[in-house]
């Protein structure tokens, strides 16, 4: 299932985004293959997660193109372009869960909403989804009554929901503990391997990022565009980017002091 | 990979103790036909004699999680009939999803236990009582605060309060006059019907005026300020509520109670009469313009007529009203979505509940006061 065919499930040209008139990321373009985690990486605020709302439909582009597998995106009509978004599973930063229900009925709606399986069938969908993302315990509790990580895992199932072709996730691992947070990471190779979904992955946790991510881009939030292409040991190694190696070695750039 | 979907199936082969299953086609959970294929994993199970369970997945085109429902399923009811099942036929990466699920099904919860007929009244009565004793706190902590705010000793900022003046004002002047004015012009019409049956059209103004300064301005403002604030201020709490912005207040030692409520109570307690003033004069005129171009009344006549029946014990009656009927909207829309929950209906739930109770509030603080200015014959 790893990585005998290459074939590109989506592929960025030359894209271009922004709010209004303020241009946050461009010129971007990479391959992302079909069973690989790719990260989406930089410092805050470069413009990760603008560049994910453009991917998974939130936000339209200025310009370029985003082609999922030998569809462009944008190009599409909305109701196509909602069928195709039907293939995508997006974790929120902090779960996005919706307050009103259940853990059990936020994994459920998607099923309701887009599949003809009675409620038999798909409660012992729901339970799998969560059994496979580990939650034991607060099933039937409201999301505020759940830990962050009980949240982030709820977020993920729901994201599984209707296995997806790809799945994104912002910041998976932000506000877990650290063994937390490689329960996680193991968890994500885990539903990769067994799944064979393809991973994008915003992130800037170093460990992660090293850990499961075996492709990646750079953002810069100085030039707004990529300078670096690869995976994130790779770059570490090899990037001769000043920022990219300070980013991933987790020092200060050249010349630049520290704050007192 | 197979290219056409082909209907997700099982068909079983029976050899002595030992079944086969073959798992035929595709199974994917968004495809209406596998629901079929879910439903059925007891019947394998039908026969006595059964022993133990094999796969054979050589025909299985592309599958998913509706894959991982069967084969849990049947792991499951094996294991409660001591069934050896074995998983060398199934898809391997199916066999790593597999191995990440709990042995045994999660236990099943128990269902909430249903309280008593006594039991739940009490609880409701002592959930009452709570709720009067938490108002009452409410309602003195602000009049102390109110107290310690005229000579500046409290914890709330100007810029607040004058936002929220200017939210209870001016913002809801437009609203106030078109309401007002259309019910004075409505006063005047329904007067005109019965008052010229008897020739005395002269008193359209009397009822305008007196019926404007004394029930409908006071009542119709606060009808509406408790639509627009009231309920602006539960919804703006409860979400702040839901967002932990309350917390973070409470740790840094803001009290809720001068740096949310007070600021509200106090810019609304303040408004409203003003408004109801405002109101007043805007529906009389109102009644006038009806009485003037419609009905042919002399403006003078009018005016002087309006004079005399509105005396200054009227527009007193009403301000004390209004400002009685300020002071309860506020308290209410704080009070609700102080208590409101975390989630987003809720949020809805303390708009709704802070509107319905500020306009029974209204009418039955109303009420009181037509009963007391009857008995003191004012």
């Amino acid at each position: 299932m790893d990585h005998e065919h290459k074939e590109v499930v989506l592929q960025v040209q030359g894209l271009a985004v922004g709010y209004g008139d303020e241009s946050i990321q461009h010129d971007l373009s990479f391959d992302v293959k079909r069973g690989s985690i790719f990260a989406i990486m930089g410092p805050s605020g470069c413009g990760k997660s603008t560049l994910l709302k453009a991917l998974i439909g939130l936000l339209r582009p200025s310009a370029g193109a985003v082609h999922f597998g030998d569809r462009n995106y944008w190009e599409l009509e909305q109701g196509q372009r909602d069928h195709c978004g039907r293939g995508f599973g997006v974790l929120f930063q902090g779960g996005a869960l919706w307050s009103s229900m259940t853990a059990q009925e936020n994994v459920a709606l998607p099923l309701q909403m887009f599949t003809r399986l009675g409620t038999a069938a798909i409660d012992s969908l729901v339970q799998l989804k969560l059994s496979l993302v580990g939650l034991d315990s607060g099933r039937g509790s409201m999301p505020a009554d759940l830990s962050g990580g009980m949240r982030q895992r709820v977020g993920l199932a729901r994201a599984l929901a209707l296995d997806p072709q790809i799945l994104f996730l912002d910041e998976p691992s932000a506000g877990l503990d650290p063994i937390a947070a490689k329960r996680f990471d193991d968890l994500i190779l885990q539903l990769r391997d067994g799944f064979g979904v393809t991973v994008v992955l915003v992130s800037h946790e170093l460990a992660s990022l090293f850990g499961i991510c075996d492709d990646g881009v750079f953002l810069d939030a100085a030039t707004h565009t990529a300078i670096g292409h690869g995976a994130p040991s790779t770059l570490r190694d090899s990037s001769d980017d000043p920022t990219v190696h300070a980013f991933m070695r987790r020092e200060l750039p050249a010349g630049h002091e520290a704050p007192v | 990979m197979t290219v056409a979907p082909a209907n997700p199936r099982l068909t079983t082969q029976v050899n002595g103790g030992d079944t086969l299953v073959s798992l035929i086609g595709d199974w994917i959970t968004q495809d209406d036909e596998v629901g079929a294929a879910l439903t059925a994993p007891a019947a394998i199970f039908d026969r006595k004699e059964l022993t133990a369970i094999e796969f054979d997945s050589s025909r299985l085109g592309r599958w998913d999680s509706s894959l991982l429902v069967y084969l849990a399923a049947v792991r499951q009811a094996a294991a409660s009939r001591s069934v050896r099942v074995d998983d060398s036929g199934i898809p391997i990466a199916a066999t790593r999803l597999l191995a990440l699920l709990p042995q045994h099904g999660a236990a099943p919860a128990a269902p909430p236990r249903r309280a008593m007929f006594v039991e739940r009244l009490g609880i409701w009565a002592i959930a009452q009582w709570c709720e009067l004793v938490s108002v009452t706190v409410l309602v003195g902590g602000q009049l102390l605060q109110a107290g310690a705010a005229l000579v500046g000793r409290a914890r709330m900022r100007r810029v607040d309060f004058l936002g929220c003046l200017y939210d209870a004002g001016i913002a809801a002047l437009p609203m106030v006059a078109l309401v007002n004015v259309l019910v004075g012009a409505i006063l005047a019409f329904v007067g005109a019907i019965e008052l010229r049956r008897f020739g005395a059209d002269i008193y359209i103004a009397d009822l305008v005026g007196l019926a404007q300064v004394r029930e409908m301005a006071p009542v119709m403002t606060a009808i509406v300020m408790s639509g627009r604030t009231g309920g602006a201020y539960a919804a703006e709490i409860a979400s702040m509520q839901g967002s932990n912005e309350l917390d973070a207040l409470r740790v840094l030692g803001i009290p809720l109670q001068d740096y949310l409520v007070l600021p509200r109570v106090m810019a609304l307690t303040l408004m409203t009469p003003v408004l109801y003033l405002y109101g007043s004069a805007i529906g009389i005129l109102g009644g006038f313009a009806v009485a003037v171009s419609m009905l042919h009344m002399s403006p003078q006549l009018f005016i002087a007529q309006t004079r005399s029946a509105v005396t200054m014990h009227e527009i007193i009656f009403g301000l004390t009203k209004s400002i009685a009927f300020g002071a309860l909207i506020a308290l209410a829309g704080c009070r609700i979505g102080l208590k409101a929950g975390r989630s987003a209906t809720d949020v809805g739930h303390a708009a709704t509940s802070a509107v319905v109770v500020s306009i029974i509030g209204i009418i039955m603080l109303d009420a009181v006061f037509a009963v007391c200015a009857n008995a003191l014959d004012i």
